[in-house]
């Protein structure tokens, strides 16, 4: 196993041409980001509209548990049937899969900007859109990107399902790897595909911390300045 | 800007009264305190000046306008609004902070910006706050900054709910002599909703006293509700030690002030019979030296027992009889505007001044 693992990775075809990894995690990229992004277009304004109006936040939740619940595998194969295109089926498969994630941080996020701020917001004469805008949008942002960075790390993991109704990615190996008991390549797909998903998550790590701004980080005690005294009472 | 309460009610859609027909008339440029138990739909009625409430039947008029003929976001730019726990913006500077309804209202960025530092000075904090952000703040200079962001457009209106409660007590007297120093300068239209009937007292210039289920129980001045309560429920919320606090209202001329013997710090006092003040150079009393005492030497501060609460000469004379009653020789210290001994009184003098005055609480 590990013999063949070795072989796999130190044979120089696998890492060139278009059966390469590069080739496959770009492939792969590929499919996360056309999910996300269209997941991202569906899911973020809905978690704005229910966390800022706060209507309709049970049925989100539940809906959002609902389709947890399907397995991307089945789902993929019936869209396939439906719609009897590779691509659409998988990359409505994979929209599927991310929306609940940002949906929820999204309405977590805004919901959970302080009630005095909004309502401060809102007496000082903000108008809805510069009330989501100025305030809650800035606030909650950390949250919102945590909500992404779930949805990444399940793409990326999932992605490989495309490769089930024919397209490309990292799941090649994994499927064409079962089909040909070629164990190294299987086993080198899931490692490759292990790296992409820390990688990313690290990087969404990295810019959840540029986003949050800074007043917010030193009101929840996250960042290294927070432990600063407030300063005394001057004048009462 | 005066603002009026007409006919105004506002019922919830689960039949919940908050305001009954509530009919109120607030003067241009005085302090008026709605103040009651929780429940009684003062914060309500606050919010239906600048509309985030509305009403469900009757109408608030501000300036003689109905508030419901103005757009809300419009209305609101021109009304400061000031809450409990300040709700500043966390994600903004302080100096942002306060230049919101300036940006909002289209001012320049620079423009905006001078005129919140220019607040920042008006309630009494450091130029260099104006960089921070809200978290690194106490609660009392929170509340300043919130007060400075209220004032920031100039609005003519200040609506305040309960913005002081959550800060501790000596804070919280801080802040409200700010505020009536403020209102002296700028002499806004303030409506101010506390359940404190204290602050109500010591802020107002009228007071409203709600009841549960949002109807008027009596409005009037602080004395008038201390001392002529129309029934009851005023009565028991005002409190039980209302004939004393009304002694803030009744000037204190009457009452005869006495010589005092003093001694002073850094010279030698000799032996006395009786209680001695002790005052420094300047005149400002530090102490009192109880009688038959012993000084080996010079005076000092050590040899000295903690005099009482001072009484400030042409102030209410409920200062005059505290000074009194708190004095460990039983003489309450007048001073004048500088903190110099001037004499002192005794509680009976005080409580003979009280019996004989022609407003007193006992012949009222």
């Amino acid at each position: 196993m590990i013999t063949e693992l070795a072989d796999w990775v130190s044979d120089p075809a696998n890492w060139q041409g278009p059966d390469g990894v590069p080739a496959r995690v770009l492939e792969h990229l590929g499919y996360v980001g056309l999910g996300l992004v269209l997941a991202a277009v569906i899911a973020v304004p809905v978690g704005l509209f229910v966390g800022h109006t706060g209507r309709g936040g049970v049925l989100l939740v539940g809906s959002g548990n609902a389709i947890r619940a399907l397995p991307t595998l089945g789902l993929v194969t019936f869209l396939f049937l439906v719609f009897t295109d590779s691509l659409v089926a998988a990359i409505v498969g994979l929209v599927v899969l991310a929306i609940p994630p940002i949906l929820a941080g999204t309405y977590a996020g805004i919901q959970a900007v302080d009630r005095d701020v909004v309502d401060a917001a809102e007496g000082m004469g903000m108008r809805g859109w510069q009330r989501l805008w100025r305030i809650e949008v800035p606030i909650s942002l950390p949250l919102v990107l945590g909500g992404v960075r779930n949805a990444v790390l399940q793409l990326v993991a999932t992605a490989a399902v495309a490769a089930y109704v024919g397209l490309d990615g990292l799941g090649r190996y994994l499927i064409d790897g079962l089909a040909n008991l070629d164990y190294g390549a299987v086993v080198a797909g899931a490692i490759v595909t292990a790296l992409l998903a820390v990688t990313l998550d690290l990087l969404l790590a990295g810019a959840q911390r540029v986003v949050l701004p800074k007043g917010v980080r030193l009101a929840t005690g996250t960042g290294p300045s927070a432990a600063a005294e407030p300063t005394r009472e001057v004048t009462a | 800007m005066g603002i009026e309460f007409r006919g105004v009610t506002k019922t919830y859609p689960n039949g919940t009264v908050a305001v009954d027909d509530l009919d109120l008339s607030i003067e241009d440029g005085t302090i008026t305190v709605l103040v009651g138990p929780s429940g009684c739909g003062k914060t309500t009625s606050l919010r239906m000046i600048n509309r985030m409430v509305e009403p469900t039947s009757g109408a608030v008029l501000l300036d003689g306008r109905d508030v419901r003929e103005a757009d809300p976001a419009v209305l609101r730019r021109g009304i400061g609004y000031v809450i409990q726990h300040a709700g500043l913006f966390p994600h903004r500077t302080v100096l942002n902070n306060v230049a919101t309804v300036p940006l909002l209202s289209g001012w320049g960025r620079r423009r905006a910006r001078e005129r919140a530092a220019e607040l920042l000075e008006i309630v009494g904090l450091p130029g260099e706050l104006g960089d921070r952000y809200p978290a690194q703040l106490s609660g009392g200079q929170q509340q300043r900054v919130g007060v400075a962001r209220a004032l920031a457009a100039d609005a003519p209106v200040l609506l305040m709910d309960e913005p002081f409660s959550a800060v501790d007590p000596v804070v919280r007297q801080g802040l409200q002599d700010e505020l009536l120093r403020l209102q002296e300068r700028l002499g806004k239209t303030i409506v101010f909703v506390t359940h404190d009937i204290d602050e109500a007292v010591r802020l107002g210039d009228r007071v409203a006293v709600l009841r549960v289920g949002g109807s008027l129980a009596q409005y009037g001045t602080p004395a008038d509700v201390l001392r002529h309560p129309v029934d009851d429920f005023v009565a028991g919320f005002v409190g039980r030690d209302r004939g004393y606090r009304g002694l803030s209202f009744l000037s204190a001329e009457g009452v005869r002030i006495e010589d005092v013997p003093t001694v002073r710090l850094g010279g030698e006092p000799g032996v006395a019979p009786g209680w001695r003040l002790a005052v420094n150079d300047a005149g400002q009393p530090r102490g009192w030296l109880p009688p038959e005492s012993i000084v080996d030497g010079v005076l000092t501060e050590d040899d000295l027992v903690a005099g009482g609460s001072l009484y400030r000469q042409g102030t209410a004379i409920r200062g005059a009889l505290d000074a009194a009653l708190s004095s460990p020789a039983g003489l309450g210290v007048v001073v004048d505007d500088d903190g110099r001994v001037v004499g002192a009184v005794t509680a009976h003098q005080v409580l003979d001044a009280i019996e004989s005055h022609p407003e007193s609480v006992g012949s009222a």
